[in-house]
């Protein structure tokens, strides 16, 4: 398989503390990375060196085998798609005019999108399922149907890696299984490869494909969600108690918060 | 109800009463469509405009002499050549300048309360102007260079505060702008306090905005630079639509923000200044406007920094116009009729969007 994206010992200081400490990774195509740590491993920061948006201070990151800094900004556009935890639109904008703003790397020096960029617009959004959308302002859409628009930008942008920071992290059971269900569709017909952040490890475990767990901005552990998962790997990093069984259908980890209370409750049996 | 959900992290005053209006796709066809309305509206009260002030001149005999069908007397030449035309069109030109500068304004901070103003830059051409007032300096020459002077030292003064590590912060760039606004105005009342004569009426005049000062050479020295000028901040209209949805997302985007941000916050400096030197300082041109606009057309910067300059000539003409026979013979300062009109309708935006608004 062709890898899409390589980080070979990046280390990155936002000042003189490092904040990320060679990392290792590689993307490749057609796969789903689910990227977990707690708050403040460095899954934001690394996301962002992987976009190319953060300059790196050791090490490297390799774009398609090509170092992401001589790219220009509008070149990774063309390979990489970010979705973000959030997008505050200060102005009514409609969700075609949105999803359209993904062609903004592919037009050329006429401001105005041609038919081609209308149809790619309209595809990205019968995909997302959010084509009835089309005609509402972003301002009136609920976190959920907004996520899926954005995700729809990022696939009208045309780039086959997609990096999503957190897209479930404000949005009910329901609305969270259907962004990865909609994930996992898409790097299926669409081959894209898609990093994810995510809080919700045992989700991201039936439907990642590898997890890379993230701890003090190194990489604790990489590999299937199997390997990855584990009562012992989740609580030291997490510094929280767990439980990990399998997930009785998909057989994919499953984790469970331990409370004090359930603790002392087990004990007593 | 839909999306009973989706807003509840929201503050209740930001859920809308009924169906927002938004915009709904620009193509070039609707650009030159609404270009060629608002230019039409234009012309009108251009004309009528011409036709109104203390001496009685008819629409018809202003449409005769503008046509050159037929020659006015002598008197009424020297009224409408040499008196209202250049303010007209002065009045045209500061509207277009501060309504492109509050719309590039608002995009940069993704702020709808932006304006030349909130940034200093307004400030900073008064004091340059009024200090040249105060040497003695020709209103032809020495005042509007001072007071371009001002605007751009301004501008980079508060460019090279809020910037950190190559980058401009939003929220520090606006309170620095507050800042700024706040020092100058102690400048302005110091110079205005300790000045006595004669001079004291020009300053005064000045700040509330005096379009009575028209020269043609003005206004064919500041036409082609403001035309340059707007031509390059609308070949960013569209790395302003992706500004405007976040700075991060606009980069992730491919478009190179540092870069749209400086140029186009020395163009607005450049040619709100030069205005400003010209005019004095008029509040409200490049919020109202520019909010006007978003509202019937949408918030795409294709479609709305065309309309507020065509909007904003409008807005000013007309209430220049006011200003001129509202009290005739004697004349308003025109910003006064801006601020009459603007501070309202502005508070009951406030009001309305506030919250909306003020969310980061």
């Amino acid at each position: 398989m062709d890898s899409e994206l390589i980080l070979k010992g990046v280390y990155f200081s936002y000042d003189d503390q490092w904040c990320l400490e060679g990392i290792d990774f590689e993307l490749k195509k057609g796969e789903i990375v689910g990227m977990i740590g707690p708050n403040g491993s460095g899954k934001s920061t690394l996301l962002k060196i992987m976009d190319g948006l953060l300059k790196i201070q050791k090490g490297e990151v390799l774009l398609l085998n090509k170092p992401i800094s001589s790219y220009t900004r509008g070149d990774v556009a063309r390979q990489i798609a970010m979705v973000p935890q959030e997008s505050t639109f200060r102005f009514p904008f409609s969700v075609f005019e949105v999803v359209l703003m993904g062609r903004f790397p592919h037009s050329g020096r006429f401001p105005f999108e041609g038919k081609e960029d209308l149809e790619i617009a309209q595809q990205s959004m019968r995909l997302t399922g959010t084509l009835d959308l089309e005609r509402r302002s972003i301002h009136e859409l609920s976190g959920g149907e907004k996520q899926r628009v954005l995700i729809a930008r990022a696939l009208t942008q045309r780039a086959q890696i997609i990096l999503l920071d957190e897209p479930t992290s404000f949005l009910d059971i329901r609305h969270k299984v259907e962004i990865f269900e909609l994930i996992s569709s898409l790097t299926q017909t669409q081959g894209l490869s898609v990093i994810i952040v995510s809080h919700e490890i045992s989700l991201a475990a039936q439907y990642c494909h590898r997890m890379l767990l993230l701890n003090k901005g190194s990489v604790y552990k990489t590999g299937e969600p199997s390997e990855v998962i584990t009562a012992d790997t989740i609580s030291t990093v997490y510094q929280c108690p767990v439980l990990v069984d399998k997930n009785p259908i998909s057989k994919t980890p499953r984790v469970t918060v331990l409370s004090r209370r359930g603790e002392g409750e087990k004990e007593m049996v | 109800m839909r999306g009973s959900e989706d807003q509840t992290r929201l503050p209740r005053r930001a859920r809308r009463p009924g169906r927002e209006r938004c915009g709904q796709g620009v193509t070039p066809l609707k650009v030159v469509y609404t270009g060629l309305i608002l230019s039409g509206i234009l012309v009108i009260i251009a004309l009528i405009s011409l036709s109104l002030g203390p001496a009685k001149i008819s629409l018809k005999d202003v449409l005769t002499w503008v046509t050159g069908y037929r020659s006015v007397d002598q008197t009424a030449w020297m009224i409408l050549f040499k008196i209202r035309l250049p303010r007209i069109l002065l009045a045209g030109l500061v509207g277009f300048t501060l309504s492109i500068g509050g719309v590039v304004f608002q995009a940069l901070l993704r702020n709808p309360l932006a304006e030349p103003f909130i940034l200093g830059v307004s400030s900073g051409a008064a004091v340059g102007a009024i200090i040249g007032i105060v040497f003695g300096l020709g209103f032809n020459l020495g005042v509007p260079l001072l007071s371009f002077m001002g605007a751009l030292l301004t501008i980079l003064l508060v460019m090279g505060i809020s910037s950190r590590h190559g980058g401009l912060e939003s929220s520090t760039l606006l309170l620095t702008g507050v800042i700024v606004n706040a020092f100058f105005t102690a400048v302005i009342m110091f110079f205005i306090t300790t000045t006595s004569d004669s001079r004291l009426h020009s300053m005064l005049f000045w700040l509330y905005g005096d379009l009575s000062q028209s020269r043609y050479v003005q206004l064919s020295i500041s036409l082609p630079i403001i035309l340059i000028v707007s031509g390059i901040l609308y070949a960013f209209s569209r790395h302003l639509n992706l500004i405007v949805g976040g700075e991060e997302s606009a980069l992730q985007m491919g478009v190179e923000v540092e870069l749209v941000k400086w140029i186009s916050f020395l163009g607005i400096s450049l040619m709100t200044g030069m205005v400003i030197s010209f005019s004095g300082i008029i509040g409200f041109v490049g919020l109202i406007v520019p909010h006007l606009m978003r509202m019937f057309l949408g918030p795409d910067h294709r479609l709305l920094i065309p309309a507020s300059a065509l909007g904003g000539a409008v807005f000013l003409i007309a209430a220049d116009t006011l200003a001129r026979i509202i009290l005739s013979p004697s004349e308003l300062p025109v910003g006064v009729i801006t601020a009459f009109l603007g501070a309202p309708f502005f508070i009951y935006l406030l009001k309305r969007r506030g919250s909306q608004w003020t969310q980061s």
